[in-house]
């Protein structure tokens, strides 16, 4: 986010721009990263339906992935697959 | 300037029939003793098809605070009510109102808090709302609960200020007492308070976000700027009640005094205790002795300033608190003032003597204002007492 000082601020803290939060990419909060495999995926989409986020999605294969801009690695598709497909790993490890 | 006709009147219901003079859009107001004579009387104009305003009947105090910062948020001007427990179900909302710049009105009969349960009048339900980041102003007459209600919005929805704004009205004493009043015309009030122009407002043609989320690389900022809009804001209502002034002859300071020429001591007011303590202070002039009252009439921001201008020369002041901040060892409005003087030179700093007073709706007389200013005067240093307490 650009700085910006008090005085510039929009009374009431209003933001105009409709799908700026977009630009707010909340994956840098993420300490741990799901990662698929795919051997074990059903392609159920488990993963895709409880991401509280909504940046799981289905490839040309239809097997899924996460966007790493906004995942905050909260394992919730983790802990919902059953299979076990996906495995939570420590970023940076 | 036109001669007008004094009307008898409870002062609740002039303060709903000041409020019905304001083409509010919509109201949203949960009755409560001692403010329920406003939640009537405004809907008795809405039901009689005085006002234009859409009254939601809702469900509880957060509700109504929740409408208000709803229909703000589309551009419509709103009101509100309460007190005591109702004004205390509404602080979670009332920092948001204020941070999304709502410039809602809402009148306050001032109410003590439970427990133990008392429905008479006294500061205790206003004083937790002191940092909400609203402009707060107190009256001391029905014809000053007209008046500044009147001029509420205008203060409100000024461009430079966008706040919303609460009157205070002690409960009972004033609320419920049948005084003498002035109104303006219909066509004075629309002259004065012109169409509520929003900075932005909710529309799907125009999409934009309102109260939303803030991580620590702006949340600062932010309140920063809350806080400069509070702060700031008072040259704005100094501006309107000038105007105010010129228009219809009343004046209305920050800070009024009441025979502080020469004063020794000065009674620190707020309220509808001020008259009582006028009364006071003609007697202790009558006696010889110089002083004198500063009524305070703006709450928040609070006007540093003025108020040391108003109490200058004073050897003492008594300062009055209508409530108690457990813990402290002096109520809200002391340690107000006396920070307010922490950096004054020493000759410029008088003895503040902090009487708690008034509290559950009891009763403070003329007597009681001359013992607590001849205390304060014999005073050598700053005191802390509960007024009359067994």
């Amino acid at each position: 986010m650009s700085e910006v000082n008090w005085w510039e601020i929009e009374p009431g803290n209003i933001v105009f721009e409709p799908g700026s939060t977009r630009e707010y990419h909340t994956g840098g909060w993420r300490s741990l990263r799901p990662i698929w495999d795919n051997s074990k995926c059903i392609k159920c989409g488990v993963c895709y339906v409880f991401c509280p986020e909504g940046c799981v999605s289905q490839d040309e294969d239809g097997y899924f992935t996460a966007d790493l801009d906004y995942c905050k690695g909260c394992g919730v598709c983790a802990h919902e697959c059953w299979p076990g497909a996906i495995e939570m790993i420590e970023e940076g490890g | 300037m036109a001669k007008r006709k004094r009307i008898g009147m409870e002062v609740a219901l002039a303060a709903a029939e000041a409020v019905g003079m304001c083409d509010v859009d919509v109201a949203a107001v949960y009755p409560i003793t001692p403010q329920s004579h406003i939640a009537e009387h405004l809907s008795d104009l809405v039901a009689d098809g005085k006002t234009d305003t859409e009254y939601v009947t809702v469900e509880s105090e957060h509700s109504s605070m929740s409408v208000c910062i709803g229909a703000s948020g589309t551009g419509a001007r709103t009101y509100t009510a309460t007190c005591s427990q109702g004004l205390m179900l509404m602080h979670e909302l009332l920092p948001i109102a204020s941070a999304m710049r709502c410039p809602v009105v809402m009148s306050v009969a001032n109410r003590p808090v439970n427990a133990p349960l008392n429905i008479l009048s006294d500061h205790s339900d206003i004083m937790p709302q002191r940092d909400a980041g609203w402009i707060v102003i107190f009256c001391e007459n029905g014809q000053e609960v007209v008046d500044l209600t009147l001029m509420a919005y205008r203060i409100a929805e000024d461009k430079d200020v966008l706040l919303p704004v609460i009157i205070g009205i002690d409960g009972f004493i004033l609320t419920h007492m049948v005084e003498p009043m002035e109104f303006p015309d219909q066509k004075e009030v629309d002259k004065f308070l012109p169409v509520y122009k929003p900075y932005a407002t909710l529309h799907p043609d125009k999409p934009l976000t309102m109260g939303a989320f803030a991580m620590p690389d702006i949340f600062p900022e932010m309140m920063k700027a809350k806080d400069m809009a509070l702060i700031n804001s008072k040259k704005t209502i100094v501006k309107v009640w000038d105007e105010w002034e010129k228009k219809f002859g009343r004046r209305y300071n920050p800070v009024e005094t009441y025979r502080t020429e020469g004063a020794e001591v000065i009674l620190v007011t707020m309220g509808s205790m001020s008259e009582t303590a006028e009364l006071g202070v003609d007697m202790l002039r009558d006696k010889g002795i110089a002083a004198g009252v500063a009524k305070i009439r703006l709450w928040r921001p609070f006007p540093v300033d003025e108020l040391k201008a108003a109490v200058k020369g004073a050897k003492a002041l008594a300062v009055m608190d209508r409530a108690v901040s457990p813990g402290v060892g002096g109520a809200p409005v002391f340690t107000e003032v006396k920070a307010a003087f922490y950096d004054a030179d020493a000759k410029d700093r008088p003895v503040i003597v902090n009487w708690v007073m008034g509290l559950g709706g009891e009763d403070v007389t003329g007597e009681d204002f001359v013992e607590m200013a001849e205390k304060a005067l014999k005073a050598k240093k700053g005191e802390y007492e509960f007024f009359g307490v067994r």
